[in-house]
């Protein structure tokens, strides 16, 4: 089995690692209720999206 | 015909994906909308979408088809004797599948995958093509205004006294045309008018502070006579 011949420095690791990065998510405010969400998903503060409501869609504080 | 799909099966094989697909298919036919997962939902579409178009066919070969995907005999009736005369003026497009954001638990991303049971109207088609009618008029007219306040604007640089008439014949009724950095001439006039897309903006409106205005009305009424519509309206 192929094995790694040296062990891997710290210095190598880090600068690996420090590639990973997060982005922000994109958000566009609700136009029934002006609160941020995502774009092309359904308000999860009214549950709306495209004049249809979505239940479902509503999120409350403790789940989000 | 549904393009045949690539890549790993949903569930633990063929056998697997078939029976998901069919109880999301006996589901969907039962409540009409079902929130799931959207990888699930994406596979779902083709399937449901071809059972809707055997149960406008009507016919027994065809209930027959759909009873080797939904067993259930109650739901398969439901599908021939409710969704399908529902459907029978569409031409496809039978379901819509809206995102609802991730799950909790493992972040998957849910949607909610319904029947289109509203009749297709034939208002939608002609509200369209008079909207794109409008459009095309107020392009027009933009163009006539735009070439006309250039006009004024390079009078302005000789006579300055003719720019004001110049430019107020150039205007819409009720407006005032704006200073070069977009702002409002005179403090009375709140309301900004957006020349290109021949839309106004009120100063609570959600596109107020980034829109650049060409002309400002006294209040929304005026820019209405002017023949302006509100942001964010037709949406």
């Amino acid at each position: 089995m192929a094995v790694p011949k040296r062990k891997m420095s710290r210095s190598n690791t880090r600068s690996r690692r420090a590639n990973w990065k997060a982005t922000p998510t994109a958000l566009t405010t609700c136009p029934q209720c002006g609160s941020a969400a995502q774009p092309h998903i359904a308000c999860p503060s009214c549950g709306t999206y495209k004049g249809r409501h979505y239940a479902v869609a509503e999120r409350t504080e403790h789940q989000s | 015909m549904p393009t045949p799909t690539k890549g790993p099966r949903v569930g633990g094989g063929p056998a697997h994906e078939r029976l998901i697909l069919a109880n999301l298919a006996t589901s969907l036919f039962e409540h009409d909308s079902i929130t799931t997962t959207e990888a699930k939902a994406k596979r779902l579409r083709p399937l449901a979408e071809r059972l809707i178009t055997f149960a406008k066919r009507g016919d027994l070969h065809a209930r027959r088809r759909v009873m080797t995907v939904v067993r259930d005999k109650g739901v398969v009736h439901r599908l021939f004797a409710e969704i399908a005369p529902d459907m029978a003026v569409r031409e496809g497009g039978y379901t819509r599948i809206t995102k609802i954001g991730a799950r909790k638990g493992d972040n998957a991303p849910m949607v909610v995958i319904e029947l289109v049971r509203e009749p297709l109207s034939a208002k939608k088609a002609t509200v369209k093509e008079a909207e794109g009618a409008t459009r095309r008029a107020a392009k027009q007219e933009e163009a006539k205004a735009a070439a006309a306040e250039t006009k004024a604007a390079e009078d302005a640089e000789k006579v300055e006294s003719s720019e004001t008439t110049e430019a107020a014949a150039a205007l819409p009724e009720g407006a005032v045309a704006a200073n070069e950095d977009g702002s409002s001439p005179d403090e009375a006039y709140t309301v900004k008018g957006n020349a290109d897309s021949g839309k106004y903006h009120e100063a609570d409106g959600q596109w107020y502070d980034q829109t650049i205005a060409e002309f400002w009305f006294k209040s929304a009424e005026d820019a209405e006579k002017a023949g302006f519509t509100k942001a964010g309206a037709s949406s």
